[in-house]
């Protein structure tokens, strides 16, 4: 035996090591817990690097950017140098801060009207690995962020939190090809699953053939995964194809986009109603108000019978026919000839007279 | 001195050492640039340097022992930082360091063909049991796209070979 391991050593380590991974991995999903002492040791670890980096590239992009560019025509004039350098940083920090303004605001406004509660959060790094869409935003459990929470930017949802950490949270975006999400189109109501793959557009799935769905259409979150609360964009149908059973769809996310930097995590929410479809006006038409006063008496005049659905005359018919005939339907006693048909009462349809006299050339 | 003994002298000649901070510094950086940089340019998302890395360091050393534990190293510490169960990319990258320490000592592990075609007989080789051991032990199905897989590959080998020769400079005398 001995002689077997000792001419089999690197064989039979291979086997322990890779044998006590798949434990380690059968512990994990069968107790659907995770080695979170190692996960939290290693984000705690790389976040603060992560922010500095992060820190290091955001300062240096913006100053090679805007002063080494700068540098070689403010060579040509060294005495104004100086200022224009400064007056330039100065106006280009300025800038820099109005976008970021701009996007807060946004972002701001989004929270503002919403009913909701939200915190906004920074993506500061990606998982490893070339097939997953995973990335690390900076806020974690110590502000409250949770597993399951939806990550969303005021045009839609991004990701789900799928671990947070006390200084870090682990947001899986929805085109990770593992990723899922049930949503509701806006204008047909037709249901489905919308699925990532590892770029940009996604599918949608389970929609049957027979459904209708329009190309063009919006996607919402239907809430029925219990993950993102319904009402909540996804994205716009792109294309609609018949497949063996069920459509083959493809859907442009919304509020998904490359070079995400900030995002709000949902903290508190509920199902919202879906917002209604609406046709955009191409052509207004403005109107003047109705004419006051003398002219109020020529108001066109609707004949009653011209408001009568056909339904309604049949009725009135039958009762003028149980009149004349005596008896009721539905009643005892005797039951009224509708063939018979009573003298028809003339009835008078006053001239309609146009609200607006001519117009004279 | 017979076979077996010279055999095993002419192995440790060609075995390249290394100070103990490049194994643990190259790994290192390799991750953190799979973190940091496919985020402002998504380009480099087909690059896989920890697994550069882990083919580079089991081929020079030449020990499968080492081999096994490194890549093992490497892969839990990938997996500790994405979002799957502990041990998915360990077991491939185990096997990754396992059966290229296995090949360097059939093959030289200097020579640039030899590099290239490792770079990306192995890159094939992580993802296709990536893929296997997802679809068997996670249950999730993973989009398989041959031509792009066969496009990172040749990448990956491509940035293997300056990688490497950067490596070498890394060696001990």
């Amino acid at each position: 035996m001995e002689a077997f391991f000792n001419r089999y050593r690197h064989l039979s380590l291979l086997v322990v090591v890779v044998f006590a991974q798949l434990i380690l991995l059968a512990w994990q999903i069968k107790t659907n817990q995770e080695a979170r002492g190692v996960r939290v040791w290693a984000v705690t670890a790389v976040t603060p690097l992560a922010r500095f980096i992060e820190e290091v590239r955001y300062k240096t992009a913006h100053f090679f950017s805007d002063y080494v560019v700068l540098s070689g025509v403010q060579q040509q004039n060294l005495q104004i140098k100086r200022d224009l350098d400064r007056l330039k940083l100065e106006n280009q920090n300025l800038r820099n801060e109005v976008q970021m303004a701009d996007r807060v605001r946004a972002l701001a406004s989004f929270v503002k009207e919403s009913q909701f509660k939200y915190l906004g959060a920074r993506i500061i790094n990606n998982a490893p690995g070339t097939n997953s869409k995973v990335v690390y935003i900076d806020r974690g459990s110590t502000t409250g962020v949770m597993r399951g929470m939806s990550v969303l930017t005021p045009d839609g949802i991004v990701g789900k939190v799928v671990s947070s950490y006390p200084t870090a949270a682990q947001v899986m975006l929805i085109n990770d090809p593992t990723f899922s999400g049930a949503v509701i189109s806006q204008k047909n109501r037709t249901r489905g699953v919308v699925k990532g793959q590892g770029h940009v557009k996604m599918i949608l799935d389970y929609v049957q053939n027979e459904e209708q769905l329009e190309v063009g259409e919006l996607v919402f979150t239907s809430g029925e995964d219990r993950i993102f609360p319904k009402g909540l964009a996804v994205g716009k149908v792109a294309s609609v194809k018949d497949g063996v059973q069920f459509k083959e769809v493809v859907v442009v996310p919304s509020g998904f986009r490359e070079g995400l930097e900030e995002v709000l995590v949902l903290i508190e929410g509920g199902h919202r109603p879906l917002p209604t479809a609406t046709t955009p006006v191409t052509n207004q038409v403005t109107l003047l108000p109705e004419p006051e006063g003398d002219d109020a008496a020529n108001k066109f005049e609707v004949a009653p019978d011209r408001m009568k659905t056909e339904a309604d005359k049949v009725r009135e018919r039958y009762k003028q026919i149980e009149q004349w005939n005596g008896g009721q339907m539905g009643t005892s006693g005797r039951i009224p000839n509708y063939n018979v048909l009573p003298a028809a009462p003339s009835t008078v349809i006053p001239e309609a007279k146009p609200a607006v006299p001519p117009v004279k050339p | 001195m017979d076979f077996a003994d010279r055999y095993d002298s002419s192995r440790r000649s060609r075995i390249s050492r290394f100070k103990p901070i490049v194994l643990v510094l190259a790994p290192l950086l390799a991750i953190l640039f799979q973190l940091y940089v496919p985020r402002f340019a998504t380009f480099f998302e087909m690059l896989n340097l920890p697994l550069l890395v882990v083919v580079y360091f089991s081929l020079m050393r030449r020990m499968p022992v080492l081999g096994i534990l490194f890549g093992a190293s490497v892969g839990l510490v990938q997996d500790s930082l994405s979002s799957q169960p502990l041990g998915v990319l360990g077991i491939v990258q185990t096997l990754v360091g396992y059966f290229s320490a296995s090949m360097s000592l059939r093959v030289d592990g200097e020579n640039p063909a030899v590099r290239l075609f490792v770079g990306f007989f192995f890159f094939l080789f992580h993802q296709f049991f990536y893929w296997l051991l997802v679809r068997a032990l996670l249950g999730a199905v993973i989009p398989v796209e041959l031509v792009d897989n066969l496009v990172m590959a040749v990448l990956n080998c491509a940035v293997g070979l300056p990688l490497f020769a950067l490596f070498d400079r890394l060696k001990m005398k």
